[in-house]
């Protein structure tokens, strides 16, 4: 599963991981400006922005080929678009829509695969963004693996059932069997979120989830932060340059 | 209906980060006011669990299978303000770890679906299930957070220039309908289930409020959807909107410091008058419903 | 010495009226070791829960001389310290060491000296090295023990385990059963698991229908309910 591999990628280690995850965001929210807002030599900014993201993957020791081939999930969506504009007239439009969007989808993989969500999401935190959002994501971070494996364990024991009689199974009757077990696996995360909430509350939980301090800004993720934000950017300057 | 990053114009998406922000702001805070004590890990693993859900399939008709969203069933166990923090809590996640929709597009990806997606799911509920049109407002419900969410996202992408031939716009609607009737179909019966196997996990709302102002919030919602939707489709009738009131030029006014060195490239394209009478429209409509709503909510909470 | 803990005529009812618990009477001396036998149902599990004040009955309860009451509750959840079932749901946070140092944290500690206090109790149970690392990545014997870490760093009185072994292989149940020998704490033993229980307890009581209905070894009430798993031939139930 996805999320299981990416998870796996951001828990490696490398220069790249090192660094602090509001650098990281930093540097990631302005590339996707940098692209987004560009409307001129396209062709040879994405090129350029390819080879730039591919030198971070390579940096970062996350497998390249996997990498790319996992930024194109946002291709069969795009492609619809893509077409369609090239039927209406519009090719350069849906070029763009396929490049950008599958460099902007490359671009946030090389920030997941180099820092835990958790993290991620702690370093969101500190630009003022309402803390109850944060916590939620980050319990939904942590259920989200624990959650998705017994729903596949459902519905193994369903397929297990019901592929003997899937011939005698309606339609109807199938809907029932998803939706009974989509009840069931409702109840059962209901029942955890209060054996959570019974675990943190006997461990002396009371106001608001408590922090613990573990990273500092430091010198080398401002450099690193300022150095990677102008990169994108002066490809930008240079693609428009070169191709007026 | 996840919009991926490089198909907004860059006014549609930086506005919609921009309304954005305060709106969940706003849900959030209500959120947690609602609750007595701390429910974190509540909203966070029926946030797993609506991940999960995503990932089963149901029969939709012969070897086709669709899923359901879940922002509508969140709200009806939840309550409309934690289903909307639960729900942008899941676009974040969506688009940071699966790449599902852009993190410039988030703003407008949590307005469509995490916030009129919800609000459009829980409306109908809260109007008429104590009616005894109970069943009819669930699916309804459900039918209605799809097709909100779904004509939202259509008319953002017209906005920004994305071509759209009405044969592919007709396409694209009749897709959504299924949708939203798999949907509402989904979100009652797991409803029902529940009430058979833990019935006090769904929410009744709260009865004798006046259902009117209710009504006018579901109205506005729809007709925002529906409206920007044509408007956005036919976008001469717009600019000639926005010509009129002067909200154009307003608009203009309002771009023009930040973006001075580029507006000799901007501002010639007659196209993009267009987008920023369009985009003013939807801003009006989007705040006409977010006040409508707070009214609402503010009169249920008397 | 004081009883550790001392229930006195505890009674429970659910929400839909069921009686969980019918006059409980029960103590825990310091430095014992008890077993809570019995069916499932019975009632162990609910009156647990009542230990640290996450339920609430009728009758009295005191840990350490204090009555569970509102007022007492963070001090008697600081002495009590319950290691759930079902590992995943104790072990919330993202990584094991902000887990261990929740407790410590909500107490009002600075972070380094949380931090300090929690690598210490993952160093108590053999597993400092898994401090960076995510829960849903550990085993269930690697997760047992972070959770026993984190009520470890709270520094409690006493340890109650409900159903430690499920989820454990022989090894897992073996190890873990060394590591709570090695604890000098008062600790409650809800369990199935009859010779983990005899390896750890000297005395044994057995729930039934929401009373306890005997008390004494672990041998005396396993010979005494059949709670054994000795198959006999030519006889069904």
């Amino acid at each position: 599963m996805h999320h299981v591999v990416v998870d796996q990628w951001s828990r490696g280690s490398s220069p790249v991981h090192r660094r602090d995850p509001r650098a990281k965001l930093i540097v990631l929210l302005v590339f996707l400006i940098a692209l987004a807002t560009a409307t001129r030599g396209l062709a040879l900014l994405a090129s350029g922005l390819l080879l730039l993201l591919m030198a971070g993957l390579l940096l970062a020791r996350v497998p390249v080929g996997r990498a790319l081939a996992r930024a194109a999930l946002v291709l069969p969506f795009t492609a619809v678009f893509a077409v369609v504009c090239w039927l209406a007239g519009d090719t350069a439009r849906g070029v763009s829509l396929a490049l950008k969007s599958y460099l902007s989808a490359l671009a946030v993989l090389l920030l997941i695969s180099t820092t835990p969500l958790p993290a991620l999401l702690r370093g969101i935190g500190m630009t003022g963004l309402p803390h109850l959002l944060l916590e939620v994501g980050q319990f939904l971070y942590r259920y989200l693996f624990v959650i998705s494996e017994e729903a596949q364990h459902m519905t193994k024991a369903a397929a297990a059932r019901g592929a003997s009689v899937r011939r005698w199974m309606t339609q109807a009757q199938r809907f029932r069997a998803s939706t009974g077990a989509l009840a069931v696996l409702f109840a059962r995360s209901y029942a955890r979120a209060e054996d959570v909430h019974r675990a943190m509350l006997a461990r002396g939980f009371h106001r608001s989830l408590p922090l613990l301090e573990t990273r500092r800004f430091r010198v080398g993720d401002a450099i690193f932060a300022i150095v990677a934000s102008l990169a994108p950017w002066i490809l930008r300057l240079t693609a428009e340059r070169l191709l007026p | 209906m996840h919009i991926p990053d490089g198909f907004l114009s860059t006014p549609v998406w930086a506005t919609l980060d921009l309304v954005a922000i305060p709106a969940v702001a706003f849900v959030a805070r209500r959120a947690q006011r609602g609750f007595e004590e701390d429910k974190v890990p509540l909203l966070g693993v029926l946030g797993a669990f609506v991940f999960a859900a995503q990932m089963i399939n149901f029969p939709v008709g012969p070897g086709t299978t669709g899923h359901v969203v879940g922002g509508a069933l969140l709200a009806f166990t939840l309550g409309p303000a934690a289903a909307s923090v639960v729900m942008t809590a899941i676009l974040a996640i969506q688009a940071l770890v699966f790449q599902d929709g852009g993190v410039l597009a988030l703003g407008a990806n949590t307005l469509n679906m995490a916030l009129m997606g919800v609000l459009a799911g829980y409306l109908p509920y809260s109007i008429w299930s104590g009616a005894g049109w109970r069943n009819i407002s669930i699916f309804a419900g459900g039918a209605l957070s799809v097709l909100v969410s779904a004509v939202l996202a259509l008319s953002e992408l017209l906005i920004s220039g994305v071509k759209m031939p009405g044969a592919v716009l007709g396409v694209s609607l009749a897709l959504f309908v299924v949708s939203a009737v798999l949907e509402g179909a989904i979100t009652l019966a797991v409803v029902q289930a529940l009430e058979r196997i833990q019935p006090k996990t769904v929410r009744r709302p709260e009865s004798g409020r006046s259902p009117v102002l209710a009504v006018v919030s579901l109205a506005a919602v729809l007709l925002a959807s529906v409206g920007v939707l044509f408007a956005s489709a036919a976008p001469d009738g717009i600019e000639r909107l926005g010509q009129q009131t002067g909200i154009s030029s307003h608009v203009r006014t309002l771009f023009h410091t930040p973006l001075a060195d580029y507006r000799a490239a901007f501002w010639q394209s007659a196209s993009l008058n267009k987008a920023a009478g369009g985009l003013a429209g939807v801003v009006l409509i989007y705040g006409a419903c977010l006040l409508l709503s707070r009214v609402a909510a503010r009169k249920r909470s008397i | 010495m004081k009883p550790l803990v001392e229930v006195r005529g505890l009674r429970f009812r659910y929400e839909d009226g069921t009686a969980a618990l019918n006059g409980i009477d029960f103590c825990l001396e310091p430095g014992e070791t008890v077993a809570l036998l019995g069916a499932n149902g019975s009632g162990k599990t609910t009156f647990v829960l009542h230990l640290n004040g996450l339920l609430t009955g009728e009758g009295s309860i005191e840990i350490c001389g204090l009555p569970v009451e509102k007022k007492h509750l963070p001090a008697i959840r600081n002495k009590v310290g319950l290691v759930f079932q079902d590992s995943d749901s104790q072990l919330f946070m993202p990584t094991v060491l902000e887990d261990v140092a929740f407790g410590l944290l909500n107490l009002g500690m600075d972070s380094s000296a949380a931090a300090a206090r929690a690598e210490a109790a993952l160093e108590t149970v053999g597993m400092a090295a898994a401090s960076a690392r995510a829960p849903y990545h550990l085993s269930a014997g690697e997760k047992k023990r972070v959770a026993i870490a984190g009520i470890l760093a709270m520094e409690p009185e006493i340890l109650v385990l409900d159903e430690p072994t499920t989820f454990l292989d022989p090894p897992g149940q073996r190890s873990l059963a060394e590591l709570l020998a090695n604890l000098p704490q008062a600790k409650i033993l809800v369990t199935h698991n009859i010779p983990f229980a005899m390896a750890l307890c000297k005395r044994a009581v057995f729930f039934a229908g929401g009373k306890i209905t005997a008390e004494g070894s672990v041998e005396e009430i396993v010979a005494g309910r059949g709670w054994d798993f000795a198959l006999q031939p030519g006889k069904s139930r």
